[in-house]
């Protein structure tokens, strides 16, 4: 298979025989799950069908047109990505132009930001709903005392408020790791460009539009990538602080299969929905990538 | 234009780096001054306070009479090129030409005009719409030269800007420097520890050491009349011969040969001797500064030998002597004789380190 009397020939034999059992693993772990998962929503197999597969081809996705719920969590889905990815963009980007400022202190402030992404999940979960509790909560405490409101708020009744917790608790999760990212982004770009620049007169917002925000912007995409695929999968934080309520009104996507494979026992149609948003998440991803490509092909100006 | 004079300039981080202690000069219009120095001799400092990059601790900055110590560096009119070139990598040539007058709000055909002037002037037509990313050394720092240029300063300041170059490419370039700023009326400040660039480019040069200004001269009154012995030693290549001599009477001794000093009114019991090695050469028999000893290596640099000589000495220490020599004769482990015409001798003090040929002059003016 490999010509052994060369060098390259025999680098080539390696290299294969060191990928092989990676690849073996990507096989295991990805490929046979999501070819197991097509194959299953080409069946029904529920309590209707004492949880047995029946072969009902593309049923399940005719199905999932007309199902209601099913696209009122895409749209709560929809809703949560965006604007937490969007806000933790602003907000990260924001802390890491502090952080890039030489101040006393810098290296502690620098460890400590990153703590919230550190800690586990469920537990900010936890803490958060108990923060926006309604009765015993601290946001209605502090709003009770500066006398902006008289009675304490049911945050995480009320259909909007809810979904705002649920998106100020992710943005206070997840900025951090933005910030840490383009911080490693501003790093990177040359403290001479500033200097030439100011010399030819630029002032700081000029600076910013011009140097900074474009030599930045493959960090940006980046983060926008793995903050994007990582909300659009959301479910901890969710379930732990609503549970998807109240009426569905914080229900994502993944907690609504989550339900309809866990509890209603819906294997058939949960894979479909599993297909589905698998899918539109590899779209999303892969036009995301041939972005970043672009731009960074743009930036380094090896086009 | 304008001139540009720095008075008493200081620069102190902390207490224990000043890398700028007092640099008082001036350049003039059509003027081309060149900071030479070794690494650390705060140079590059001076100019930085000169583009408002760094605020001086103490002194002042002028330009055209004006006070512009504490002015933000855009609105100085000043154009800087930098040691690493500073292209902007997400713009293409004529981009990076033209952000400046852009930020300056210039009409959008003048822009053109003059961006295409200066891509002629350098020759970039070509590379106009390539990103610094594709391009050589050399283009580059073509166009971070274009970008200074376009924006007709009244300062030019220029940091290093050979540096990143390889050898042949520098002395190409140096020659289409020299050309490029004598046609720019605008003083012109370089920044540089290569003695060569020094020598070739300015009008002017201001060696620097230990954040003070060593000498200020021509270049060639800077290699004929060194000030002191930094000046002497950092100068020239190769170096200078640079020998501490004890003396008796009116001579200073070198070895066995007794070397006439200059008219000092106190003689020292020790003196400097500095002669370069192209001044050294072998002796004729009317010579009379005369010296003999050993060669013990021969170096080839193509148009002369360097021989490097130990002078006899019969009772001290024997003393190196190099001497740049012909290369049509060949000498190894032999006795050589050496002339040291007394016009090429420098002489220095040991403390201080001055020339005393300028101390003299100024004690007989005084």
């Amino acid at each position: 298979m490999f010509n052994t009397k060369t060098i390259r020939g025999r680098e080539q034999r390696t290299a294969w025989i060191l990928i092989v059992p990676a690849l073996l693993m990507l096989l295991f772990v990805f490929g046979y799950p999501i070819l197991r998962a097509f194959w299953l929503s080409l069946f029904t197999q529920n309590l209707g069908t004492r949880l047995q597969p029946v072969f009902s081809g593309f049923d399940n996705y005719s199905r999932m047109a007309g199902d209601g719920r099913f696209w009122q969590s895409f749209w709560v889905t929809i809703i949560f990505t965006v604007s937490s990815v969007v806000l933790e963009l602003i907000l990260g980007l924001a802390i890491a132009l502090i952080l890039n400022q030489k101040f006393f202190g810098r290296g502690l402030v620098r460890t400590s930001a990153i703590i919230p992404w550190a800690l586990p999940t469920a537990l900010i979960g936890l803490a958060w709903a108990w923060i926006f509790n309604d009765q015993f909560g601290i946001v209605n405490d502090i709003l009770l005392r500066l006398g902006i409101i008289n009675t304490g708020i049911n945050w995480l009744g009320d259909p909007t408020l809810a979904m705002f917790a649920v998106i100020f608790a992710d943005v206070w999760k997840t900025t951090p790791f933005i910030s840490i990212l383009l911080l490693a982004g501003l790093q990177s770009i040359s403290p001479d460009l500033y200097e030439a620049h100011s010399i030819d007169g630029a002032t700081p917002w000029q600076n910013f539009r011009q140097i900074t925000l474009p030599l930045l912007l493959p960090q940006i995409l980046i983060a926008m990538l793995f903050r994007f695929a990582q909300a659009f999968g959301v479910f901890d934080l969710i379930q732990v602080m609503t549970g998807g309520g109240p009426g569905g009104a914080t229900e994502v996507v993944s907690l609504y299969i989550y339900s309809t494979v866990m509890r209603y026992l819906d294997f058939g149609y949960g894979a479909a929905l599993v297909v589905v948003t698998f899918l539109l998440l590899i779209l999303a991803v892969a036009i995301a990538s041939l972005l970043l490509n672009k731009l960074r092909a743009r930036t380094s100006g090896t086009t | 234009m304008a001139r540009l004079e720095l008075k008493n300039l200081n620069k102190t981080f902390s207490p224990k780096v000043i890398p700028v202690k007092d640099v008082s000069l001036t350049v003039e219009d059509g003027e081309f001054l060149t900071l030479l120095g070794p690494s650390g001799c705060g140079k590059s400092t001076v100019l930085r306070m000169i583009a408002g990059l760094e605020e001086p601790t103490r002194g002042q900055i002028r330009l055209g009479g004006e006070d512009i110590t504490f002015r933000r560096p855009g609105d100085r009119n000043m154009a800087m090129v930098f040691q690493s070139y500073a292209l902007y990598p997400h713009m293409t040539v004529s981009e990076n030409l033209a952000s400046g007058l852009k930020l300056k709000n210039i009409p959008r055909a003048e822009i053109k005009q003059r961006v295409a002037e200066v891509a002629q002037l350098l020759g970039l037509e070509e590379l106009l719409n390539r990103k610094p990313g594709q391009m050589s050394g050399g283009q580059r720092q073509r166009v971070a030269v274009g970008r200074a240029l376009v924006r007709q300063a009244q300062v030019f300041l220029l940091d290093e800007p050979l540096s990143n170059l390889d050898a042949l490419l520098r002395e190409r370039v140096r020659a289409d420097l020299k050309q490029i700023f004598a046609t720019q009326k605008a003083p012109v400040v370089y920044v540089t520890h290569d003695q060569t660039e020094a020598m070739t480019l300015s009008s002017k040069v201001a060696v620097l050491n230990n954040g003070y200004v060593q000498q200020l001269a021509p270049p060639d009154r800077i290699y004929s009349h060194p000030a002191n012995l930094f000046v002497a030693g950092f100068v020239g290549s190769p170096q200078m011969n640079l020998l501490t001599l004890p003396c008796r009477g009116r001579y200073a001794l070198l070895g066995d040969f007794q070397i006439p000093l200059l008219d000092i009114p106190t003689v020292p019991p020790q003196i400097v001797l500095g002669i370069r090695p192209e001044n050294v050469r072998i002796a004729q028999p009317e010579d009379e500064h005369i010296i003999q000893g050993r060669v013990f290596l021969v170096e080839h640099l193509g148009m002369h030998n360097l021989v490097s000589v130990r002078v006899n000495s019969s009772h001290s220490e024997p003393q190196t002597v190099r001497a740049l020599l012909p290369t049509d004769q060949v000498w190894s482990n032999e006795e050589i004789t050496l002339a040291l015409p007394p016009q090429s001798i420098h002489w220095f003090d040991v403390e201080s380190g001055d020339s005393l040929v300028g101390r003299q002059r100024v004690e007989t003016m005084s």
